[in-house]
């Protein structure tokens, strides 16, 4: 379980980006955190493994405060919170077994991530969490082989070698298509759910999160404005977080792009027959 | 198409003004020129100069045919010399990964104090030619290979670092992010995340350095730093033109190779 304490994050120019956040993620809950740019979704979750340093509040992952650690603990703490990427942020030039395997670097000394000689278990789990997400044959690939929903999947792959307890996902589909886009939501969700895993999903796209999560939490300039289940998050809910203007131009664009769809649909149709 | 009569015909890259500017300053450059050669010909004898041609012509006939016996005796210099290139290029390199990784603002551990000796060592390195470096060696560690060799791996450190170390700088920061976020520590950071990033401009610089090295190793030996410039300086000094030519040739033809080959590795790599 993780709970966020009165977290907030003021930048050094000035901006603050968070304040007084106060929520927590029970176990084997997938949150969703929506928001329009700049709302503070990627600081948050920066914020819990600390990739951003916090200026007020607490962060407690089932017990332990987060918050003020040392180096050495902090790093023994992160092995705990496995983290999925927007761009993937695989290492490119590493084979795909050596990405894998990086998420347990917070557990090898450091001769055996140097020599690649990992223990015999991280070995096998690497290979039974590369066949989970359905990637067993690329293995030794070059990571900058693979196409970007495969990327995604290593990045999945890595952040479940390192054992979490949370995980944290920024924005996973950005640069996926619709499609990958849902397989990958449709992974992360499995996955969560087969071992427990809380986990926190930055993502901009409303329907693929009420499709998806559990939970949804809605995010304007820094500050908690919706906390709910998808089936309550309503017009005017959406018009609180994103604001009249942007929600109207969203909502309008997803109009128009279901509309060039299904038009293309006709003409696809049309042309079969 | 009547309408188009309504518009300017005439159209100008530059403005008046513009245009009286650029010619003054071109006939400043021509009047600095003129100063220029006046006093750079105060002193010449010309009598010299008009024998200049024959001169060159009277060396260039000494050199043709080039004594090609004398061939034999320049393998082990020209090993030497070889050896004295990768040797130092190999001790440069060595030298200069860790001078990067402190002066590359993203690795150093010390911004305050690190950093700046870090720079100072690049700047320091690149600032003495081989030539310069090996005339101090020779001083120090008396004439030989080993004053070839380290007089190159000094002059190496400079270039590689840098280069190097802005290679580190522009390294993709969330891959390396990626890694930190694991619980992974300092160096294994370096290992995963920069190390493999880095990889390619690192060989690429290292065989470049390599190549430079051949070239500048082939005169250390003017100053008594060993390899072929030795046979050259002997050669010189005993007005041996025809042998002259063959070292020339042979120099040539060594760094002809060692441009094939940095090409195709950089080409390998890239």
């Amino acid at each position: 379980m993780l709970t966020l304490d009165g977290l907030s994050k003021t930048y050094r120019t000035g901006d603050s980006a968070l304040s007084d956040v106060t929520l927590s993620v029970p176990k084997g809950q997938i949150m969703g955190l929506i928001g329009p740019s700049g709302a503070g979704k990627s600081t948050l979750i920066r914020c819990i493994n600390r990739l951003v340093e916090p200026t007020a509040g607490r962060i407690l992952l089932n017990d332990v405060n987060l918050v003020g650690l040392g180096k050495s603990d902090l790093r023994r703490q992160r092995r705990r919170i496995g983290m999925i990427f927007q761009e993937y942020a695989l290492v490119e030039r590493l084979t795909v077994m050596e990405n894998v395997l990086s998420g347990r670097l917070g557990y090898v000394p450091f001769w055996r991530s140097f020599l690649r000689k990992y223990p015999e278990f991280d070995i096998q789990r690497a290979y039974q969490l590369l066949d989970r997400v359905g990637l067993i044959d690329h293995a030794d690939k070059r990571s900058d082989a693979l196409s970007g929903g495969q990327r995604q999947r290593v990045g999945i792959a890595r952040a479940l070698a390192q054992d979490p307890e949370l995980l944290l996902v920024d924005e996973p589909t950005a640069s996926l298509d619709p499609k990958t886009s849902r397989q990958i939501m449709r992974l992360l969700t499995e996955v969560c759910a087969e071992r427990g895993l809380p986990a926190i999903v930055n993502i901009h796209d409303v329907p693929l999160a009420q499709q998806f999560m559990q939970r949804i939490v809605g995010l304007r300039a820094g500050r908690v404005v919706f906390d709910g289940p998808p089936d309550r998050l309503k017009e005017d809910a959406l018009t609180t977080i994103y604001g009249e203007e942007d929600w109207n131009t969203m909502r309008q664009g997803e109009e128009e792009q279901s509309q060039a769809e299904a038009d293309a649909r006709d003409r696809i149709a049309a042309l079969a027959q | 198409m009547t309408e188009i009569t309504r518009y300017n015909q005439f159209w100008s890259h530059r403005t008046q003004r513009e245009r009286l500017a650029l010619w003054i300053g071109w006939l400043a450059l021509v009047a600095l020129f003129v100063w220029c050669w006046q006093i750079m010909t105060t002193d010449t004898i010309w009598f010299f100069v008009s024998d200049a041609p024959r001169q060159a012509a009277d060396i260039g006939s000494r050199m043709v045919p080039p004594r090609w016996s004398y061939i034999s005796e320049l393998w082990v210099p020209l090993w030497d010399t070889l050896n004295i290139a990768t040797l130092g290029t190999l001790g440069g390199v060595i030298m200069a990964v860790p001078v990067a990784f402190l002066a590359a603002r993203n690795t150093t551990p010390s911004a305050t104090v690190l950093r700046p000796i870090a720079l100072f060592i690049i700047v320091a390195s690149r600032s003495i030619n081989s030539l310069i470096w090996a005339l101090l060696l020779v001083a120090i560690i008396g004439p030989g290979l080993l004053a070839g060799i380290v007089a190159i791996a000094l002059r190496s450190i400079g270039f590689v670092g840098k280069l190097l170390y802005e290679a580190i700088e522009e390294t993709d920061t969330s891959q390396t992010e990626a890694i930190e976020a694991t619980g992974a520590s300092g160096l294994q950071v370096l290992n995963y995340g920069i190390v493999p990033q880095i990889m390619p401009a690192f060989w690429g610089i290292t065989v470049f350095r390599w190549d430079i090295n051949i070239r500048e190793s082939t005169i250390l030996g003017l100053v008594g730093a060993g390899g072929i410039g030795l046979k050259l300086q002997a050669s010189l000094n005993t007005l041996a033109w025809s042998q002259v030519s063959v070292i020339l040739l042979l120099i040539l033809a060594t760094v002809v190779l060692s441009e094939w080959v940095s090409a195709r590795v950089r080409h390998a790599i890239i």
